[in-house]
């Protein structure tokens, strides 16, 4: 933050009054609409309200924290469809985060050279999925990726059979186990369940379903995500690399050791983003699947609006709600955890910028 | 193989660049590297751009074309009468308009509310502005998508579910843009405000007629931002609204495509809706290019 100007006195007249009133539709606005229904919710959470009436009426009882032991304990449907949405979701994250982050960093890495040609066409060609929105980039997902669709259609020129993806509930990881002869887990892993379901079905991997999906959120984000690495990578200063370049590193050398040490509070934040992006996945499994097929695209996000708008459980919804509300700010800590950690490193990559300009160019 | 081309331009200016470009006797390893460089771009954006060519060819293409040839780029038949059914025998005019109130709106109502609070949360002094801010960045951490019930109870106990009110109103300000206004005024000189402000004018007057001119770049931001959140905006409308007058092109083209209002598959329909509903922000995209492209560079950089 800039330093603040100092205070004056006198031309500035009236500076609380207009202070307050300038902000207060923002107040009100956020307090209403975000504040407000956040704790309107923390109550229905912990109540048995049924949709009908207000949540604020006599007929409507606290239950505690029944609503979130049933997701985490109960034993039930609730129980075993919460460890399924997230299963599905976690998977989502696990191969989206990554996929994302490295394709926008290419991408940008590959736009980013000075001598290239039409590079404004490439940045847009990239960037343009990004400003579609996720329902139209949704039905154009289901259309190529249909049984009959334009990704079959390629897949059989190369001789390969192609799912029917969006109708598929098998199991990435476990159809790659059963192509090896491994037809079903063993006892330790079917035997045993962690939120209703065993730890053979936490291995299944994405649905087919859901990897259509994650290829559709690749699609869509990497775009975003290479304006900021874009951005990053015009701020680094030539020097490091001139200095790098006199020592005789190749452009693989340079580029793990010099550029990408540099470009860590980017990589941060594209991560950060990334982890918050995909724990949200709603928008697509509304448009899409409905959580089908085989309840495998079934997310954290759309189990909570299922659950309250479509079956009125209103509580058990809210409560799905907000455990996903701490698993996003778990990850968010952790960023911050991972950002502090940034000090020491800041220190290394002093370190690194130090040592090889010493003898080098200024 | 790249790299060495590379090296040797680095430091070079734009003249000197172009005389190395003409310069016949580059090395055939940097040749065949740069070749390999345009090859991987060509086919990556080829396949970042193909879906899209092959939404529009499809959405003129007969529903049997639509299946039996889904990659041709060029249909067979021409058939324009998906968008015939969609403009003249569905509700998707209706949609159409009710997205454009919503963005027009939200877009106006941010552009004006973000700058007034950003403006005194970056300049004005007054007790209670560090809370302010602090309670916006907690805020600014809420997941949206976390937020659907707790809006439609909201909506619900203050009975204005199903209203146009529901729709535009809780949508007119939001945190992030707050912030990037704030962050904007920051960054511009204060000398100027306190000429008008010897001047003897007031704090609304100063910000009205001196500071907001001077935040183009920034509002510019805001509108890209809630033009595109509010015309792409889903969740929203769903716990805001029921009845089919109200449905917006998002809420409307996500139940076209889980099935109503059509027998079989109807793809050139469903892709029709789907590639109109992109035009408005893909033109506003196009206007703003290169706003867009060196808005990030700016945000990083403030």
């Amino acid at each position: 933050m800039p330093a603040r100007t100092p205070r004056r006195s006198g031309i500035r007249g009236g500076e609380a009054a207009s202070g307050w009133l300038f902000t207060a539709p923002m107040i009100i606005l956020l307090g209403m609409f975000l504040v407000i229904p956040v704790l309107m919710a923390l109550w229905v959470s912990f109540s048995d309200w049924n949709g009908r009436g207000s949540p604020f009426s006599g007929s409507v009882a606290f239950v505690g924290l029944d609503n979130y032991s049933a997701l985490v304990g109960g034993g039930g449907l609730a129980e075993q469809d919460f460890g399924t949405a997230l299963r599905n979701n976690a998977w989502y994250v696990l191969l989206v985060v990554p996929i994302q982050t490295t394709l926008s960093l290419f991408l940008a890495v590959l736009v980013n050279r000075q001598i290239l040609r039409g590079r404004g066409f490439f940045r847009t060609a990239f960037y343009f999925p990004s400003v579609t929105s996720s329902v139209a980039i949704t039905v154009l997902w289901l259309f190529l990726f249909s049984a009959s669709g334009a990704v079959n259609k390629l897949l059989s020129f190369i001789g390969v059979n192609g799912p029917n993806w969006f109708n598929d509930p098998s199991g990435v990881l476990h159809n790659i186990f059963e192509a090896l002869g491994v037809e079903t887990g063993p006892a330790v892993l079917t035997g045993n369940s962690f939120l209703g379901i065993s730890f053979w079905e936490w291995l299944a991997g994405p649905s087919v379903a859901m990897s259509a999906f994650i290829l559709m959120a690749v699609f869509t984000t990497s775009g975003t995500f290479m304006l900021l690495f874009i951005a990053a990578l015009q701020n680094l200063s030539g020097d490091v690399v001139e200095a790098a370049v006199m020592d005789g590193a190749n452009g693989w050398q340079r580029f793990w050791q010099v550029t990408l040490p540099q470009l860590r509070p980017t990589l941060f934040t594209v991560l950060t983003l990334g982890l918050i992006g995909a724990w949200q996945v709603f928008d697509q499994i509304y448009t899409g699947t409905q959580g089908g097929p085989g309840k495998t695209t079934l997310t954290p996000a759309y189990l909570s609006y299922q659950a309250a708008f479509t079956n009125q459980a209103w509580g058990q919804g809210a409560a799905i709600a907000f455990i996903l509300f701490v698993i996003i700010v778990v990850f968010t800590l952790f960023q911050r955890w991972l950002l502090a950690e940034r000090a020491v490193s800041a220190r290394r990559m002093r370190w690194y910028l130090q040592t090889p300009t010493s003898g080098g160019s200024k | 193989m790249t790299t060495t081309v590379r090296n040797r331009m680095r430091p070079s200016t734009a003249s000197q660049r172009l005389r190395n470009l003409s310069r016949p006797q580059l090395p055939t390893s940097a040749i065949a590297g740069r070749s390999l460089l345009y090859a991987i771009l060509i086919v990556l954006a080829m396949i970042y751009i193909a879906p899209f060519l092959v939404q529009v060819a499809t959405s003129f293409k007969t529903d049997v074309e639509a299946a039996t040839n889904p990659i041709s780029l060029l249909p067979q038949t021409w058939s324009t009468s998906a968008y015939e059914r969609l403009f003249l025998n569905s509700d998707f005019p209706i949609w159409f308009q009710n997205s454009a109130i919503v963005t027009v709106f939200v877009t106006l109502g941010r552009v004006f509310f973000n700058s007034l609070a950003g403006y005194a949360l970056a300049r004005l002094h007054f007790r209670g502005r560090n809370v302010i801010f602090a309670l916006l960045i907690a805020v600014m951490s809420v997941p949206g998508v976390v937020l659907l019930i707790p809006k439609f109870l909201v909506i619900n106990q203050l009975g204005i579910y199903d209203t146009y009110v529901a729709m535009i109103v809780p949508l007119l300000t939001d945190a992030a843009g707050v912030f990037i206004m704030k962050n904007f005024f920051e960054s511009i000189p204060a000398s100027v405000e306190e000429q008008a402000r010897i001047d003897g004018a007031g704090n609304f007057r100063v910000f009205w007629s001196i500071v907001l001119p001077m935040a183009r770049p920034a509002l510019v931001t805001i509108i890209i931002l809630s033009f595109q959140g509010s015309w792409n905006e889903l969740s929203h409308f769903i716990v805001a609204t029921q009845s089919p007058e109200l449905t917006t092109l998002t809420k409307g083209v996500a139940s076209l495509a889980s099935g109503q209002l059509s027998q079989g598959t109807q793809y050139p329909l469903k892709l029709a809706a789907a590639a109109i509903m992109t035009i408005p922000v893909a033109v506003m995209f196009f206007i703003f290019q290169k706003r867009i492209m060196n808005t990030t560079d700016g945000a990083v950089k403030e």
